[in-house]
């Protein structure tokens, strides 16, 4: 019975000989606009002009250098996260706690500003930032470290692990700014003092909240990019994603594999959430990602697992999440329509994807 | 003493909603499909639910829009995963990423409104003491949560129909050769597995919490998937499982309640570390998964590929 | 036309692929109780065909006639309800679930269970087919695993029966006890289509033979008539080139390269099968052959010898000299290993990589990586010399190595492989799945290594190969390993015996190591 519901249908997929190079690359795109067609046909249906909200998450965020500035500062976490989650991916470990190492990486970071922003701090600005920095990368891959080790010592599933994680960071922060991280003098607000502006991240465009943190966002991308696609290391983490048998016929050792993707993958999450924290914030607060950690899966796969396209996922992602803002104020909508998007992006690019494989044939062609 | 019974029907109240999407999942699951999005399945319905439920003041038919959405997610993924052979792992997470934000935002009208309070209990046997208040005080739902895993148990194991859907799992392949349609019967599971999930969350926002916030759910559905895990696929087991998980949960309010002076966030913590804790238990022989795990789970199946 | 005493009669059936046309123009007929063969190498289009009759596939044109009349099967269980079964070469079981359960899967309606039994037990008996029913699949071996498909073939009550390739994992004496099932069986009047490249075995069992070669129908003939050699001139085109091995008569007091020393291995998981005790040495310019069924070990011993398992005790393998058995499989290659597995895709090569990446996959010192960056300007070059001396039909070394056929990807990695001018060279399956002339050339380079004086160890299920190369021959059966053997002094009914662990009882030359020719 339902076997005639599938060949019932007015097309029929064929398998390519070898994947389409083409669709790899414009499958994104289709993705996008279909997304954007989708995203008209709910304006609409929430009574809104599907003109003014398009534009709302197209154009206004381009309409001044100040909302260029949040374009890319947003894409930071956004593109960082991304960046290590690709090697995760590419090496088939499906790191979903991203969000949980970019929460841990935040704490870490703010707890050592929290221990060295005193009145009469020995720390210098610069020493201090290192310091902020160092802490939240190592705490992001020692969070990511508690998942490899699971997977390493009891073969335990990374995606349930991870995810697991995710909650208990988030809660460990609860704690943290309800405990022993409160600000004396916050009039018991759920938050760590507001730190010390020498200890923040220099501004890279002036009057702006953009800093530094994209330059160097950039660098670990090309970095990345050369270390995935031609260093040898790279090619033996691919490998073990794509063809295990093979891996291990070569000699590639998977928990190698394993425990350097995870690694890498918490410490670019842990540096995106220092960057947060000596960044925008400023601060530790009960919540320091709208959902970064997992918008960077979908960035990931945006940019087809490469570090440069990750850069490209994330610019685009930033925008989403810049006109969910924006619709809040200026089309009355909640800001959860970015989660709506977000949803529907990863869908139809999953969807796209299939046609890198297969080949669409319409029936009545036959 | 006293303390005992009330907290075995906060346990089976906890519970009830981990048994009826694990259900589902071990049904997805026995035919080789991994669905992720069990968390964004549960979201929508309970949102749903609580919607229909508050505007047409019928529990009744807030569980019925409950599992429907879950069902219409559910088909959602199924033309993605089973018709576009997409990978699973990703469909699912795009499945629960969507619904968390699909329910934050139809959601946003209904944050602090509250449903009025229904009737629990069986009348006659709740009042038999002690047995009475412990396991017979329960919302209706949770009874049916209890028939439908013994109806389970049944179908897998005693009916034609359930070998079929056992093999499927282990070998579609092998059941694709012997001229069985396996994306039917996928599809079928799935459909079957969105509508218990869709019940669960329905319930999480009718009877366990009766109103709506945002990300009410709070990874249950992802601690479902890991319920299923741990009792090897086995509806038995599944039971016990969710009420030992349910008593987790309910765990954290009673210390609390005793005055333990552990911080109330690191007691919340409590089912998620106890999640991890059985994952890396039950995951650590690969024989005893091998044989229990259905061979095929979570790999897509391209008819007629080979 | 119709021939009105056939049960099968196929007509005109054609069926294409992306970039193959498996089946053109074919025409068949079968008689009740006739026993035919479908004769021809690996590519010929045999299974495809037998997947139209069985409904798995559906043909592009041409039509089917059962007992004279036209039929369309559209899917399996409308070729069962007509009286067709099948035992597929690849088995289409459920390990976890028992016997019964696996045969009632197979049946159309629900049948009560307790009643099956009885019927699998019945026929089992009348067949020679025993069966325990409550027994886990996983738990069987390959032999009893296809008794398990044939009943339920059986149970069917067809009328007729198509085995795929159904002695590729028998013992010759096993062989001999299906034949006598399957002469029952068509003295009952099922007509059985029987699939296979083996020609003595065609020419033992069946009455006619349709031979198939690139897709289309090329002869036919009655085997009982023809020769081997005139059979598969009908198969290729050609005789089957007599390969000349030359005896190396100082190759017993040559170095000995590799030495497999008493090795003992537990199971590393539950369908595995333990080693126990395996004694071989290859020494430099002999070819050493294992044959074997599948499933007695050879995947663990090559994985032990690859170093893809390194629980073996470092002196338990011994590899040009050096205690190698905990090694990884990079060392061993430092150490002059050179090995060609089993599986081609997704082990011998990665599917989605271009062949010059998957140079890598043994290759990964300078020139091919420097500071542990890739060249791969050098994997091309080198990729295309291989291409070019092995005759690898690809479209350059950037091809897809899923985009090869499969002998044109075995002839690669055998040549990446003989890229590293091994000492010791080991190949498992060498043309498995393989057409005739990649295989005639794999076999040629693999003689050509030995008289450079490279230890070669040969693990294969096709005795024929090991007869045609192998100057000494060991058995393996259940994770032990028997004495070798002179090729000389080898028959197929002795290895077939040895093939079911029976060396010790065996003639006196079994346990001496011949020391001269």
């Amino acid at each position: 019975m339902f076997k005639s519901a599938f060949t019932s249908l007015p097309f029929r997929l064929e398998l390519r000989g070898t994947p389409s190079r083409r669709m790899t690359y414009l499958s994104p795109v289709i993705a996008i606009i279909l997304t954007l067609f989708l995203g008209a046909l709910l304006f609409i249906a929430l009574g809104k002009d599907p003109i003014a909200g398009l534009k709302v998450f197209l154009v206004d965020p381009f309409s001044s250098k100040r909302a260029i500035s949040e374009l890319l500062l947003k894409s930071i976490p956004l593109i960082l996260c991304a960046l290590g989650l690709a090697v995760c991916f590419r090496a088939s470990i499906w790191n979903i706690g991203a969000e949980g190492q970019f929460t841990v990486g935040a704490l870490c970071a703010g707890a050592m500003l929290v221990w060295i922003d005193v009145p009469d701090h020995a720390v210098s600005g610069g020493v201090g930032l290192i310091l902020m920095i160092i802490a939240g990368v190592v705490g992001g891959a020692f969070w990511a470290s508690i998942t490899a080790l699971l997977r390493d010592k009891f073969n335990a599933n990374e995606i349930l692990v991870s995810l697991m994680l995710t909650y208990v960071a988030q809660l460990l922060l609860m704690y943290a700014v309800n405990g022993p991280l409160k600000d004396p003098n916050g009039m018991n607000f759920p938050q760590s003092k507001v730190f010390s502006s020498e200890f923040m991240l220099p501004t890279l465009m002036s009057g702006t909240r953009l800093h530094i943190g994209f330059a160097v966002t950039i660098v670990a991308a090309i970095v990345m990019a050369v270390f995935m696609m031609r260093s040898f290391r790279g090619f033996s983490l691919m490998v073990g994603g794509v063809a295990p048998h093979a891996a291990r016929y070569a000699g590639f050792s998977s928990r190698n594999a394993l425990w350097v993707s995870l690694l890498i993958s918490g410490g670019f999450a842990g540096l995106a959430g220092a960057f947060e924290i000596a960044g925008p914030i400023g601060q530790l607060l009960p919540s320091v990602s709208p959902g970064y950690g997992f918008a960077a899966i979908i960035v990931a796969f945006i940019g087809r697992l490469h570090p440069i396209g990750a850069v490209f996922g994330g610019l685009i992602m930033s925008l989403l999440y810049l006109g969910g803002e924006l619709a809040q104020s200026r089309l009355g909508l909640p800001s959860a329509i970015t989660g709506v998007f977000q949803g529907m992006l990863l869908f139809l690019l999953l969807a796209c994807d299939t046609l890198i494989d297969y080949r669409l044939r319409w029936k009545n062609q036959e | 003493m006293d303390q005992l019974a009330p907290l075995i029907a906060a346990s089976i109240n906890a519970g009830t909603p981990l048994l009826l999407a694990a259900m589902g999942l071990l049904i997805n699951e026995r035919a080789g499909v991994l669905n992720l999005g069990a968390e964004g399945m549960m979201l929508v319905a309970a949102i749903a639910g609580f919607a229909v439920g508050y505007t047409t003041k019928s529990p009744l038919l807030g569980f019925m829009a409950g599992a429907l959405c879950g069902m219409l997610m559910a088909t959602l993924f199924s033309w993605l995963a089973l018709v576009l052979a997409t990978n699973q792992v990703a469909t699912g997470l795009a499945l629960s990423i969507f619904g968390a934000g699909l329910s934050a935002f139809i959601g946003q009208r209904f944050v602090g409104l509250a449903l009025p309070a229904q009737t629990t209990g069986i009348p006659g046997l709740n009042g038999i003491p002690f047995v009475g208040p412990a396991f017979f005080n329960q919302h209706w739902m949770a009874y049916v949560a209890l028939l439908l895993c013994a109806a389970i148990a049944w179908f897998l194991y005693r009916t034609r129909a359930g070998l079929i859907l056992r093999a499927v799992g282990e070998s579609p392949e092998s059941a694709h050769a012997l001229g069985y349609s396996v994306r039917g019967i996928r599809f079928m599971a799935l459909l079957f597995g969105g509508a218990c999930c869709g019940l669960a969350g329905a319930y999480l926002s009718l009877v366990y919490t009766p109103m709506w916030v945002e990300g009410l759910v709070s990874g249950r559905g992802w601690i479902a998937l890991a319920l299923t895990a741990f009792a090897t696929w086995r509806p038995a087991r599944v039971l016990l499982g969710s009420l030992l998980f349910g008593g987790v949960t309910i765990l954290q309010f009673y210390l609390q309640g005793i005055g333990v002076t552990i911080p109330s966030q690191i007691l919340s913590m409590l089912p998620y570390v106890a999640t991890i804790v059985v994952l890396a238990m039950i995951s650590r022989n690969p024989d005893w998964i091998r044989l229990n795990m259905p061979a095929s789970l979570g790999k897509p199946f391209r008819p007629g590929a080979s | 036309m119709t021939a009105p005493s056939s049960r099968l009669h196929i007509a005109h059936i054609r069926k294409a692929y992306p970039g193959v046309l498996a089946n053109d123009d074919i025409n068949l007929s079968v008689a009740p109780g006739e026993i035919h063969a479908v004769l021809g190498e690996n590519g010929a289009g045999k299974s495809t065909l037998m997947k139209i009759i069985f409904g798995t596939v559906k043909p592009d044109a041409g039509e089917i006639y059962w007992n004279g009349e036209l039929v369309h099967i559209a899917n399996p269980q409308i070729a069962r309800k007509l009286g067709i079964a099948m035992v597929f070469q690849h088995f289409s079981l459920f390990d976890t679930l028992t016997v019964a359960e696996n045969i009632a899967l197979g049946l159309d309606s629900d049948t009560d269970m307790q009643e099956l039994i009885a019927r699998i037990r019945q026929t089992g008996e009348k067949y020679g087919l025993e069966l325990e029913p409550n027994r886990h699949v996983h738990t069987l071996s390959v032999g009893e695993r296809q008794r398990v498909e044939i009943v339920r073939a059986l149970l069917t009550n067809p009328q007729l029966l198509i085995l795929d390739e159904p002695t590729s994992v028998l013992t010759p004496q096993a062989v001999e006890k299906l034949f006598v099932t399957l002469r029952k069986l068509a003295d009952e009047g099922c007509s059985i289509l029987y699939i296979s490249h083996k020609l003595d075995e065609i020419r033992a069992l069946c009455h006619s033979a349709t031979v198939m070669r690139g897709g289309r129908v090329t002869g036919n003939c009655d085997p009982r008539n023809e020769t081997s050699a005139g059979l598969s001139r009908m198969m290729i085109g050609d005789e089957l080139v007599r390969l000349r091995r030359e005896r190396n008569p100082e190759s017993q007091r040559n170095e000995r390269k590799l030495h497999i020393n008493r090795l003992c291995l537990p199971k590393a998981h539950l369908f595995a099968t333990e080693l126990k005790d395996i004694e071989c040495e290859v020494r430099a310019g002999e070819i050493v052959g294992i044959a074997g069924v599948s499933g007695n070990g050879q995947q663990e011993l090559l994985a032990a010898l690859s170093g893809e398992d390194q629980r073996a005790a470092p002196n338990m393998i011994m590899l040009t000299g050096s205690a190698v058995g905990h090694l990884a499989p990079n060392p061993r290659r430092a150490k002059g290993l050179g090995l060609v597995p089993e599986e081609r895709l997704g082990r011998g090569a990665v599917p989605t990589l271009s062949l010059s990446a998957n140079m890598l996959l043994s290759h990964q010192k300078v020139p091919y990586v420097k500071h542990g960056m890739i060249d791969f300007g050098y994997t091309r070059k080198i990729a295309a010399s291989i291409i070019e001396r092995f005759k690898v039909k690809a479209s350059g070394p950037d091809a897809l190595a899923k985009s090869l056929s499969g002998g044109n990807l075995q002839k690669f990695i055998v040549g990446r492989e003989m890229e590293r001018k091994p000492s010791v060279f080991i190949v498992a399956q060498p043309t498995w799945g393989v057409d005739v002339g990649a295989a005639a050339q794999i076999h040629a380079e693999i003689l050509a290594l030995k008289q450079e004086g490279c230890a070669v160890l040969v693990i294969s299920e096709e005795l024929d190969e090991l007869f045609a190369l192998c100057d000494r021959l060991h058995v393996i059966a259940k994770g032990q390993l028997s004495p070798s053997i002179p090729i000389e002094q080898a028959t197929r009914e002795q290895v077939g015996l040895w093939m079911s662990g029976l060396w010790n009882e065996d003639a006196p030359n079994a346990g001496a190591e011949a020391a001269h020719v």
